[in-house]
């Protein structure tokens, strides 16, 4: 028995998240233009390097603040439905077995890919199904991410009227350095995987057409 | 391509995106935020805050250390100067009321006195807090005989033509006052004296300075910001 690699419902939910999270983080970096600070007024956090720094207007969408704020607020609903589709689809398939990292059949298999990587080991560990170790763990870990970007940023749209979530995420200026960094850690996971899938062609087409089938794992 | 015709393009082609959608009308126009799919999604939003909103919900009164220092609290104004009250400065509290009232400052220091030392939400992202002193708008409501079918409340102002307008419920929680002093002294002319608008439950330009008037109306007003495009309800 053997089915595609990316269902069309995998696919879907993946190239809407790409224009959604487009639309997210441009809007979102217009907004930061506003008060590119963080910390409390007078008591700045002094760990954040780019205290003052304007992100690059090419990377900001909305035009002004009241206009980007319309559009973080108008589409983040669009993003939370898109990803719970997403992960109703993955739990009802069955499809999450073969994509999340469990760490009895992952762990080495990850850290052998580490090792290969750094070129201290010469053959790459072979893909469990269908992904490797490191694959599923970071796959995973950019999942995790999507509740901690939509928490926190409910703490600071409501933080007065969702009170326990932003005591909880460690108040207002907290959150949104969570909800910044959260931005900065999924840029990075987005180059490291833009790089990856150049290097791996294929990828991009079971992801596009999805029409290559691979047999389905055993375990 | 410039960033900005790169920008432009971008928004153009969601724009574009959304027409094909949504099937017309329904475009996002960063120029106009009331309009379109993003002023559906404003609305749609404001039902989101109307349900989260508890009006017996209080905003945590903070300590004194809390305090941001007075210089760091931003100053905002549309005049080029900062507005001066005119002579005879008084407050009409007018609209759907049984008894409309004009309070002095000496009438408004004589009702019951109210400190709330509250995070302050800005539009732009910063936070601060300061102490303010005054009297609950639900006070004055009282006071005035406030009309039931009176679902909104506009404030005016003294600069400029600065007003903004708010459902009943929030201008009447607990925690919204007409604040004549800050920080345990008298409200500066920085910050809106001789009476401001001040609650812990909306966002800073919903929190009218240079206090004119306050009117119990059946019907929204905009306000200088939100007829610019800023969201109208505003709630934190």
């Amino acid at each position: 028995m053997s089915r595609p690699a990316q269902p069309w419902l995998v696919r879907a939910t993946h190239w809407a998240n790409v224009v959604l999270l487009a639309v997210m983080a441009g809007s979102g970096l217009r907004i930061l233009v506003a008060y590119p600070f963080l910390g409390p007024r007078g008591d700045e956090y002094g760990w954040y390097p780019l205290q003052g720094a304007q992100p690059p207007s090419a990377l900001t969408l909305g035009g002004w603040l009241a206009g980007a704020r319309h559009w973080h607020f108008a589409f983040a609903w669009i993003f939370v439905a898109n990803a719970v589709v997403y992960v109703a689809y993955l739990f009802a398939s069955g499809e999450w077995r073969r994509r999340l990292f469990f760490p009895r059949r992952d762990a080495r298999n990850a850290w052998g890919t580490v090792l290969h990587d750094l070129r201290l080991r010469k053959e790459a560990p072979q893909p469990i199904g269908l992904y490797n170790g490191m694959q599923r763990l970071t796959y995973t870990a950019v999942l995790a991410m999507a509740p901690l970007v939509v928490l926190s940023g409910l703490a600071l749209y409501k933080p007065v009227q969702l009170p326990r979530l932003t005591a909880i995420l460690g108040g207002y200026d907290v959150a949104r350095a969570i909800h910044l960094a959260v931005l900065v850690a999924l840029a990075l996971f987005t180059v490291v995987h833009v790089i990856q899938v150049l290097l791996h062609p294929r990828t991009l087409a079971d992801m596009t057409v999805g029409r290559d089938e691979r047999p389905e794992e055993v375990s | 391509m410039s960033g900005s015709t790169r920008r432009g393009f971008l928004a153009r082609g969601l724009r574009g995106a959304g027409l094909l959608a949504l099937g017309g009308g329904l475009a996002c126009d960063s120029s106009r935020p009331h309009a379109g799919f993003l002023g559906v999604m404003e609305r749609a939003n404001e039902g989101f805050q109307r349900a989260l909103f508890d009006p017996d919900r209080l905003a945590p009164e903070l300590g004194e250390d809390e305090e941001t220092d007075l210089e760091d609290f931003r100053r905002y104004k549309i005049s080029r100067e900062f507005p001066v009250a005119p002579a005879g400065w008084a407050l009409a509290v007018k609209g759907l009321v049984a008894r409309p009232l004009t309070l002095s400052i000496a009438d408004l220091k004589r009702l019951p006195r109210t400190r709330t030392r509250v995070r302050h939400h800005c539009v732009e992202g910063w936070s601060a807090v300061a102490s303010w002193d005054g009297v609950r708008l639900a006070e004055i409501a009282r006071l005035a005989g406030v009309d039931p079918r009176a679902r909104y409340v506009e404030f005016r102002s003294f600069d400029a033509g600065y007003a903004s307008s708010w459902d009943t419920e929030s201008a009447l929680h607990a925690q919204t006052i007409l604040a004549y002093g800050m920080n345990g002294e008298p409200l500066q002319r920085e910050h809106g004296a001789p009476l401001r608008l001040y609650s812990a439950v909306k966002l800073g330009y919903k929190m009218v300075k240079y206090l004119t008037e306050v009117s119990f109306l059946p019907v929204r007003t905009g306000g200088y910001w939100e007829d610019r495009g800023y969201e109208w309800f505003a709630g934190v």
